[in-house]
C-alpha cells in the first residue's frame, strides 16, 4: 500500500452504470468514487435519477447515437407501428421534428418502451426483447457520411447492414445523473475534497440529462474544480501521515486476503447485485419492488462483507480490483434503491407506478444518503436552488412546437 | 451438449511462474461473442485469477489488445464464430513485457507517447479573452482520420522494427505528432522535430506497413510517418538552399 | 509488490510467421539487387574509360548466359519493387485538391504515366 499526501483532492471517477446488468458503460465505471466520498461522510445526491437510453444493442449494451434519430430514424414496434404517436409525443410526421417523436426525450422513450413491453408489442430476443430503429430511409450515401460508426457497430455485434435492414434496439443504462453532493465550485462538505463530472452532482442534470451536456460539464466543471482544489492547496497547510486511518485501510486489506475460501465469488454477488437492479430498480418502480431491492441489497452487503478472494497473489490481481469495485457498487446501489423508495412521485428518470404524478409540493427537492455503515443509508432533503428557469410542466410532440 | 470453442491462453504469474505457459480452457460457443466475452466467462465461472484489460467492449477504449493467434488485435473485436472449429490461441501483445497472464507493462509507450509532445502548440498564444482557436471543417478533415487513434499498442505489436529496436519511437506516437503538425492552429512541428525527425524517430520505420494493417481504427500510421519523411526531408533541403531564411 | 516483467525474446525467425512479413522481406532483397545492378553498372563504366578491351571484356560477360539470367532477375526484381512501390504512394503522398482528397488511383497512375514517359525518354535516347 502507498500511502498519498495531499493538501486537496479532486474525484473523478466516472459514473456507476455497471450496478446494472445492461449498459453502455465501461467496466471501470464502478462508482468507486462516489463510494470512497460517501463512507468518508459525504452525501450522494439525487441517486434515484439514474438515465435509460433509448438504444442500445440488444446483448452488448452497445450505444446507437441519438443522431441516429437526429437524422431521420424511426422506432417501431413488432406490427412496424411508430409506437411513441401514442406516448404524447405525436403527430408522426415522416421527417424529424424537434422535441417530438423519436426526437422526444430519453426518459420518455424508454418508458414508451416499457408500455410497448407490458402491451406485448415489442419483439422476443434471445437477448431480452426489443423495438426496431430504422433509418434505411436515410440511404447508403447519407448512413456512409453521417452515422459509420453505426453501420459499422450494427454489422459486427449483431450482424444487421442498418443500410437493408432495421436495428433492433431496447432501452440501456447510461448515465447516473446523481453523484457527490457538490456546490457550484465543485466543493464538497468534506473540506480539501472536491470532485467534478459524472461522479459527481453539482446538479446541472436533473432528474433526466439532456444528450450531450455531459462533456460540456465535465470541460467547464473540470476546471473549475482544478482552480478549486489548487487555491485550497494554496492556502491550506499539508496534512500529516494518515496514522490511524492508514492502519485500519491495511487492516482491511489484511482481513480480505485473510478470508477462507468457498461460499460467495465477486461473480456470483454482482450477478445477484445486477439482477435486482434491473428487475427492480429500472425504469419504472414500485413500492414492493423497491423494498425488495432494499433487502436483497442489505442481504448482499452482509455477504459481501465475508466474500473471499479467490486470487491472494500480489502482482495485477484483477480478482481483488473487482471484489473493491463490488463493495463500492453495492454502497452506491443502496444509495440509490433507498433514495428511490424514498421519493413518492415521478420525475424525470424516476417513474413510480403507485405515484405516477411530478409532486413540487413535496418533491422539488435534491434527495442525500448519507452512509450509515452496515445498515442501509438515511435519506434527507434539501431545496432546490432555482434561478432564471421555473419549473414548468415539460411538453413534447404537437403541443410543445 | 451444446456447442463448445477451446481457448489456449497464455498465463505467466510473477510470484510463481519462471516462464510463461499456456492454459487450456473450454468455454460455450456463442456466434456473437466475441474474445473477450470468452475470456469474461472464464473469469467469471473458471479462474477468477486470469487477468487481462479491458473496459469499453465497443472498440474504442483501446485496452484489451492481444495476440490472437497470431494476430494483433482488440479481443472486443474479435469474434469467436471467425475461429468456429479452431482452437484460440490467446498471448499478450508482442513486444511488450509480460506484466501477468495477459497485461503487458506499457510504460515505454507512455513515455513515448509524452516525447512527441500530443497537444496543441500553438502560431501565437493569445488570451483566453481573444476567443478561441477556429477551424474549418475542411481544415479538420486534413488531420481527422489521424485523431482516431485508441492507444491500443497492436501497431507496437506487429511493427518488427519495434522488435528490433525498442527505443523507436513507433508508429502510434509518430502518427499523433503527425496529427497535431498537420492541424492548422498549431505551430510545433519544430519543437516535435527533436524526437520525431530522430533516430529513433521516422528514420528507424523501413515502411513494413504492418502497422496500417493491423490498426482497428484506420489510422494508417504507416502513412503518417511516410508524410513526416517527406516534409522533414523538404525542409532540410530548403534549409540547405535559402541557410537563415528557413525558421 | 513481487514484480518481475517477463521479457520474450524476438526469434531469428521472425519474419517467417506472417505473410506480411515475408513480403516486406521480399521487398528489402530487392533493393539488395537494385544495388547491385547499379553498381554492375559502375563497373561498365570504369571499363569503358578503360580502353575498348576492357570494354569489350564487359559486354561479353555481360551477354553470356549468367549474366543475362542476372539481369532478367534484377528486372524482375525492380519491377515488384516499383509496383508495390507505387502502390504504397498514395499513402506516402496524399494531396488534396479544392480542400477534396484526390483518390489514390490517380496518384498511382500517375506514377506509372511518369515511368512510361521516363522509360520512352531513355528508349529513345538509348536509340540515337
Ligand atoms: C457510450 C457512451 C456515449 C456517450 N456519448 C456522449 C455524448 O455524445 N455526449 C455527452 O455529453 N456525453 C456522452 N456520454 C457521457 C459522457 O461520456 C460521460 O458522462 C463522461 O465521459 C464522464 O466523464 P468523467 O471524466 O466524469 O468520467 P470518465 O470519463 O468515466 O472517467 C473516469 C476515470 O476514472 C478512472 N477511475 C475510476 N475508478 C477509479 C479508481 N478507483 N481509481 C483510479 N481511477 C479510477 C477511470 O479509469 C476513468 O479513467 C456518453 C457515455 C457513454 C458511455
Ligand atoms: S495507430 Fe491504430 S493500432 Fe496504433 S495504437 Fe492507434 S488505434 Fe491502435
Ligand atoms: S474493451 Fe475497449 S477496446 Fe476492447
Amino acid at each position: 500500500m502507498v500511502e498519498f499526501r495531499a493538501r486537496a483532492v479532486v474525484i473523478a471517477t466516472g459514473g456507476a452504470g455497471r450496478i446494472f446488468p445492461f449498459t453502455t458503460n465501461g467496466a471501470i465505471k464502478t462508482g468507486d468514487g462516489m463510494a470512497m466520498a460517501y463512507r468518508a461522510g459525504v452525501p450522494l445526491k439525487d441517486m434515484e435519477f439514474m438515465q435509460y437510453h433509448p438504444t442500445g444493442l440488444p446483448g452488448t449494451g452497445i450505444l446507437i447515437t441519438e443522431g441516429s434519430r437526429g437524422e431521420g430514424g424511426i422506432l417501431v414496434n413488432k406490427d412496424g407501428y411508430r409506437y411513441l404517436q401514442d406516448y404524447n409525443l405525436g403527430p408522426p410526421d415522416p421527417w424529424p421534428r424537434k422535441k417530438a417523436m423519436e426526437l422526444g426525450p430519453r426518459d420518455r422513450l424508454s418508458q414508451a418502451f416499457w408500455h410497448e413491453q407490458q402491451k406485448g408489442r415489442t419483439i422476443k430476443t434471445p437477448h431480452g426483447d426489443v423495438v426496431h430503429l430504422d433509418i434505411r430511409q436515410l440511404g447508403e450515401k447519407l448512413i456512409n457520411e453521417r452515422l459509420p460508426m453505426v453501420r459499422e457497430l450494427a454489422l459486427a455485434y449483431v450482424g444487421v447492414d442498418p443500410v437493408h435492414a432495421m436495428i433492433p434496439v431496447r432501452p440501456v443504462v447510461h448515465y447516473t445523473m446523481g453523484g457527490i453532493h457538490t456546490d457550484i465550485d465543485t466543493a464538497t462538505p468534506l473540506p480539501a475534497l472536491f470532485a467534478a463530472g459524472e461522479c459527481a452532482c453539482v446538479s446541472i442534470n436533473g432528474a433526466n440529462r439532456l444528450g450531450s451536456n455531459s462533456l460540456a460539464e465535465i470541460v467547464v466543471f473540470g476546471a473549475r474544480a482544478g482552480r478549486a482544489a489548487a487555491n485550497f492547496a494554496k492556502t491550506n497547510p499539508k496534512p500529516g501521515l494518515a496514522g490511524k486511518a492508514g492502519e485500519a485501510a491495511q487492516a482491511r486489506l489484511r482481513e480480505l486476503f485473510g478470508r477462507e475460501g468457498g461460499g460467495d465469488s465477486v461473480s456470483s454477488l454482482r450477478k445477484a447485485m445486477n439482477d435486482t437492479m434491473e428487475s427492480d430498480a429500472g425504469i419504472y418502480r414500485s413500492e414492493d419492488r423497491l423494498r425488495q431491492t432494499c433487502d436483497t441489497l442489505a442481504d448482499l452487503r452482509a455477504r459481501y462483507r465475508r466474500m473471499p478472494l479467490q486470487d491472494r497473489s500480489n502482482v495485477f490481481n484483477t480478482d481483488l480490483v473487482q471484489a473493491l469495485e463490488l463493495g463500492c457498487m453495492l454502497d452506491v446501489a443502496s444509495a440509490l434503491a433507498q433514495s428511490a423508495l424514498q421519493r413518492k412521485e415521478s420525475r424525470g428518470s424516476h417513474q413510480r407506478l403507485e405515484y405516477t404524478a411530478r409532486d413540487d409540493a413535496n418533491y422539488l427537492k435534491h434527495s442525500l444518503a448519507s452512509y450509515q455503515g452496515d445498515a442501509p443509508p438515511t435519506i434527507s432533503y434539501r431545496d432546490v436552488v432555482i434561478t432564471k428557469s421555473q419549473p414548468a410542466e415539460r411538453v413534447y410532440g404537437g403541443a410543445a412546437t | 451438449m451444446s456447442e463448445t470453442i477451446t481457448l489456449e491462453v497464455l498465463r505467466y504469474h510473477p510470484e510463481t511462474d519462471s516462464e510463461p505457459h499456456f492454459q487450456r480452457y473450454v468455454v460455450p460457443y456463442r456466434d456473437d461473442w466475441v474474445v473477450l466475452d470468452a475470456l469474461n466467462h472464464i473469469k467469471d465461472n473458471l479462474d477468477a485469477t486470469l487477468s487481462y484489460r479491458w473496459s469499453c467492449h465497443m472498440a474504442v477504449c483501446g485496452s484489451c489488445g492481444m495476440t490472437i493467434n497470431g494476430e494483433p488485435k482488440l479481443s472486443c473485436h474479435s469474434f469467436l464464430r471467425d475461429y468456429r472449429g479452431k482452437v484460440v490461441r490467446v498471448e499478450p501483445l508482442d513486444h511488450f513485457p509480460i506484466e501477468r497472464d495477459l497485461v503487458i507493462v506499457m510504460d515505454s509507450f507512455m513515455e513515448k507517447l509524452g516525447s512527441v509532445k500530443p497537444w496543441l502548440i500553438p502560431k501565437v498564444e493569445k488570451p483566453l479573452s481573444a476567443g478561441e482557436y477556429l477551424q474549418s471543417p475542411g481544415q479538420m478533415q486534413v488531420f481527422h482520420q489521424y485523431t482516431q487513434c485508441i492507444n491500443c499498442l497492436l501497431c507496437y505489436a506487429a511493427c518488427p522494427q519495434i522488435g528490433l529496436n525498442e527505443d523507436f519511437v513507433g508508429p502510434a506516437a509518430l502518427a499523433l505528432a503527425h496529427r497535431y503538425n498537420l492541424d492548422s492552429r498549431d505551430g510545433g512541428r519544430d519543437a516535435r522535430a527533436e524526437v520525431v525527425a530522430s533516430n529513433e524517430g521516422i528514420w528507424e520505420c523501413t515502411f513494413v506497413g504492418a502497422c496500417s494493417e493491423v490498426c482497428p481504427k484506420h489510422v494508417d500510421p504507416a502513412a503518417a510517418i511516410q508524410q513526416t519523411k517527406i516534409s522533414a526531408s523538404v525542409g532540410w533541403l530548403k534549409d540547405l538552399l535559402t541557410p537563415g531564411a528557413h525558421r | 509488490m513481487s514484480r518481475r516483467p517477463y521479457i520474450r525474446k524476438v526469434e531469428r525467425n521472425w519474419w517467417i510467421r506472417q505473410p506480411r512479413y515475408i513480403s516486406y522481406m521480399i521487398r528489402e532483397l530487392t533493393s539488395l539487387f537494385v544495388g547491385l545492378y547499379c553498381a554492375l553498372l559502375a563497373v561498365g563504366l570504369v571499363r569503358l574509360a578503360q580502353g575498348p578491351a576492357a570494354w569489350d571484356g564487359f559486354v561479353a560477360a555481360f551477354s553470356s548466359p549468367l549474366g543475362v539470367t542476372f539481369q532478367l532477375a534484377c528486372l524482375a526484381f525492380a519491377i515488384y519493387h516499383s509496383v508495390t512501390w507505387f502502390a504504397l504512394t498514395p499513402k506516402a503522398m496524399p494531396l488534396r485538391m479544392k480542400g477534396e482528397p484526390v483518390p489514390g488511383i490517380v496518384i498511382v497512375g500517375a506514377h506509372y504515366a511518369a515511368w512510361a514517359v521516363v522509360s520512352i525518354v531513355v528508349l529513345i535516347g538509348a536509340g540515337m
